[in-house]
């Protein structure tokens, strides 16, 4: 995708028709072998491999700082699972997702993978992952065992498509140091809208630029997000069939990290991971930023920062979560072994959560959640008290793109100060409205 | 097909050869003989271009989910939804179109006059020439992710190199990537200079290929420097001009990488180009049947563009 350009040099029009076209052509070739979810479930589900060796490939789009960690779980287990050789490939978030249909409907690809929870009706609609409500049973997961939002995230049609893994919410990052250059404490984060709102007024005065606002979805839209659910708004209506992300909350939540900017307490014209690499610079005091980040901001020598809940600007907590779920693919024909070899795989690092925890997240199991082990990761810890009142992307078939071509202009419009909030966010729910109708249509039949 | 003609006795005969009776030289080309030599590209075209094209026109006539049992007729639909105000692609798709139609226009003007004078200069007989042409054609190398990504960080306008040194030199911070109509000035710019090497060996290859007499001739007519140049040059240079801009309309129509690494289509859509918005229907909205009608319009675009293109140019060569 990205080579269009190179390419496009030595190309023609007809050409052009074959990028597109094309592409097309392939997929819907690749398409003929797919639809078919009604998987027999054989097997005890999980709990035991008995067959012949099998290779298992595992994809995931762990790029960060997380994927050595979920590299050496893989590894650990293969070391006591000679039978199964479970081979990872990563590959970037938004490739996986595009890759991955294809791969799978043509009988290629992944045996077994990661998907967000927000990913996962979409995939279970076009037929890319196969239920396993057997793994779920036969290992004894039950409801009362996660933080419900997680279980139910990886429910579609009532049917189980996910096990979930992780919880990963945005928290809230300081910098120490600059916090004690503009007289405040640097051991007490500012947790209520009054306290950070003069935080940042008395960083102002110390000529500090307090919290660096970006205009994109990573990390402006999930704040956005995080607020407007804070002042009881949500993105869309109960049953994910309206836009209602321009309510007053919704409108309020904008104006306030407009706000921010036009108050001076952030830079204008914020880029890509710009207010990170100012975090890691010592140039920027506060940041909203997901858990993933815990690992990197440690391995950068002298700097004093700390990490807590996001703070309550609106009249409830709440904060922007994801979590990732692991999936089997539907690849057909279905290889019986490789399917229950995947779901021993799935059922072991599961087990194994705390060690996934490590590389900054909080683990779905509420008894490694509870347990002495996962406490002692400070920062993890921290952030999971958020756990009861952290807010999802509903599950709902197609519902990440609408996103994309809604809100995530609306917001970045608003940030870089181009159009008023509310004027942007009910020119984008009002095309929303049409998307979600769209979408309706296209996974009912 | 075509290899009928073996067999057929009154074989035509090409213009200004003689009739040889009802036999062939050994040494007389078979007429199947083009045709073995274009099969191998035939097929490919066929494969590749032929089929998937009108494969394409097939899918813009539904909704077309390429992993959905059902993928209903919609007929037009996909066509007329472009041009009616309340479809959800009409707004972003002519968005895109305008995004891509500017781009197009500030970008090729560029990269058909710099690369010209830089070929001008490069063809100088001057002492390590080549290590300069080495020089200019280098950025064209690199991928568009590699020179994309750097881009992004040197433009940054809190935190990247171009502002900090602005900044030094006690100027204003320019919001490179963010802001209109600074967007479109980096993104011109980076791309004339990641690619006008590839212009620029093209007219030196023009270049050398005008005939030294011409400039002797046209000297001793007593023609200064600048009349060599509009006489003799620039007459000599235009089947490479023809080439030159064609090929750079169609690349800068084809715009992709930058917007989607540099600015990601901001500030809002403004430099979401009319690839980027077709690429995220199709392959991330799997909106098959709306993407392949949007390539359609814009492969019509295109060929409008290169019709009047060709035009011109013909026109000007009478």
């Amino acid at each position: 995708m990205k080579g269009f350009r190179a390419a496009g040099r030595r190309l023609t029009r007809q050409d052009f028709l074959l990028l597109s076209a094309g592409a097309g052509a392939g997929l819907a070739v690749a398409g003929c072998g797919g639809g078919s979810t009604g998987v027999q479930s054989t097997g005890d589900g999980g709990k035991t491999y008995k067959g012949p060796k099998v290779n298992v490939a595992f994809w995931n789009g762990f790029t960060g700082g997380d994927g050595p960690f979920m590299g050496e779980l893989v590894k650990e287990f293969s070391s006591q699972n000679k039978k199964i050789n479970v081979s990872m490939n990563t590959v970037d978030w938004a490739v996986y997702y595009q890759k991955v249909p294809s791969a799978v409907s043509t009988g290629e690809g992944p045996d077994v993978g990661i998907m967000h929870a927000d990913q996962l009706g979409t995939n279970a609609a076009r037929g890319v992952v196969i239920p396993l409500d057997d793994v779920a049973n036969a290992l004894g997961l039950k409801e009362s065992g996660f933080a419900p939002l997680v279980w139910n995230a990886g429910l579609y049609n009532n049917q189980r498509y996910g096990i979930p893994l992780d919880i990963h919410p945005l928290g809230f990052y300081y910098n120490k140091g600059l916090m004690e250059k503009a007289g405040l404490d640097p051991n007490n984060p500012p947790q209520t809208r009054d306290d950070y709102e003069a935080a940042l007024e008395e960083m102002k005065g110390a000529g500090i630029e307090g919290h660096w606002m970006s205009p994109l979805l990573f990390t402006g839209g999930l704040t956005w997000m995080s607020v407007l659910w804070q002042l009881g708004g949500d993105l869309y209506n109960e049953d994910a069939s309206k836009a209602t992300f321009n309510s007053d909350a919704g409108v309020e939540a904008l104006t306030w990290i407009v706000d921010v900017v036009k108050k001076g307490y952030s830079p204008k014209d914020v880029g890509e991971d710009a207010e990170f690499v100012a975090f890691q610079n010592g140039d920027n005091a506060f940041m909203w930023n997901g858990i993933w980040n815990i690992n990197p901001l440690k391995e950068v020598k002298g700097l004093e920062w700390g990490v807590a809940p996001l703070p309550q600007i609106g009249t409830e907590n709440a904060a922007w979560a994801g979590s990732h779920q692991f999936v089997i693919m539907n690849k057909q024909p279905l290889d019986e072994n490789k399917v229950q070899a995947s779901k021993v795989f799935i059922n072991w690092i599961s087990q194994k959560s705390i060690e996934w925890a490590k590389a900054g997240q909080i683990p779905a199991r509420n008894s490694v959640r509870e347990s002495q082990e996962f406490k002692s990761l400070e920062e993890q810890a921290t952030l999971a008290k958020q756990v009861p009142y952290v807010h999802f992307v509903p599950a709902v078939p197609g519902i990440a793109e609408v996103g994309l071509t809604t809100y995530e202009p609306a917001v970045n419009e608003a940030v870089l100060l181009k159009t008023e909030p509310k004027a942007a966010l009910d020119a984008a729910a009002s095309r929303a409205d049409k998307l979600l109708e769209e979408n309706r249509q296209k996974y009912q039949a | 097909m075509a290899t009928q003609g073996i067999e057929q006795p009154h074989v035509q005969q090409p213009p200004g050869r003689k009739p040889s009776g009802s036999g062939r030289k050994p040494t007389d080309a078979s007429p199947l003989t083009p045709f073995v030599f274009l099969a191998p590209y035939l097929l490919l075209f066929l494969i590749f271009i032929v089929i998937p094209a009108v494969f394409g026109i097939w899918i813009s006539l539904h909704t077309w989910d390429p992993l959905l049992p059902a993928k209903p007729w919609v007929g037009l639909q996909n066509y007329t939804d472009l041009f009616a105000s309340n479809s959800t692609t009409a707004g972003p798709f002519w968005n895109s179109m305008e995004a891509t139609g500017k781009f197009t226009l500030y970008s090729v003007p560029l990269l058909v006059v710099i690369p010209l004078v830089i070929a001008l200069i490069l063809n100088q007989q001057i002492r390590g020439i080549q290590f300069f042409r080495a020089m200019y054609f280098a950025p064209y190398v690199l991928g568009v992710a590699v020179i994309g990504i750097l881009w992004r960080f040197l433009l940054d306008p809190n935190i990247g190199l171009v502002n900090y040194y602005l900044g030094v030199l006690g100027l204003e911070k320019v919001p490179w990537i963010t802001a209109l109509p600074w967007a479109w000035v980096s993104l011109v710019g980076v791309t004339v200079w990641w690619t006008l090497g590839f212009n620029a060996v093209i007219y030196l290859a023009g270049l050398q290929d005008i005939d030294p007499e011409l400039y002797n001739a046209a000297k001793v007519d007593g023609a200064n420097r600048w009349q060599r140049f509009v006489n003799v040059t620039i007459p000599g240079l235009r089947p490479v001009f023809v080439f030159v801009v064609t090929v750079t309309i169609l690349a800068s129509a084809n715009m992709f990488g930058q917007s989607y690494i540099i600015t990601q289509g901001a500030p809002g859509e403004e430099t979401t180009t009319a690839i980027i918005y077709i690429a995220e229907t199709g392959l991330r909205q799997f909106n098959m049947g709306a993407a392949a009608a949007m390539s359609y319009m814009l492969a019509l675009a295109l060929l409008i563009v290169s019709v009047v293109n060709f035009a011109v140019f013909r026109n000007r060569g009478d």
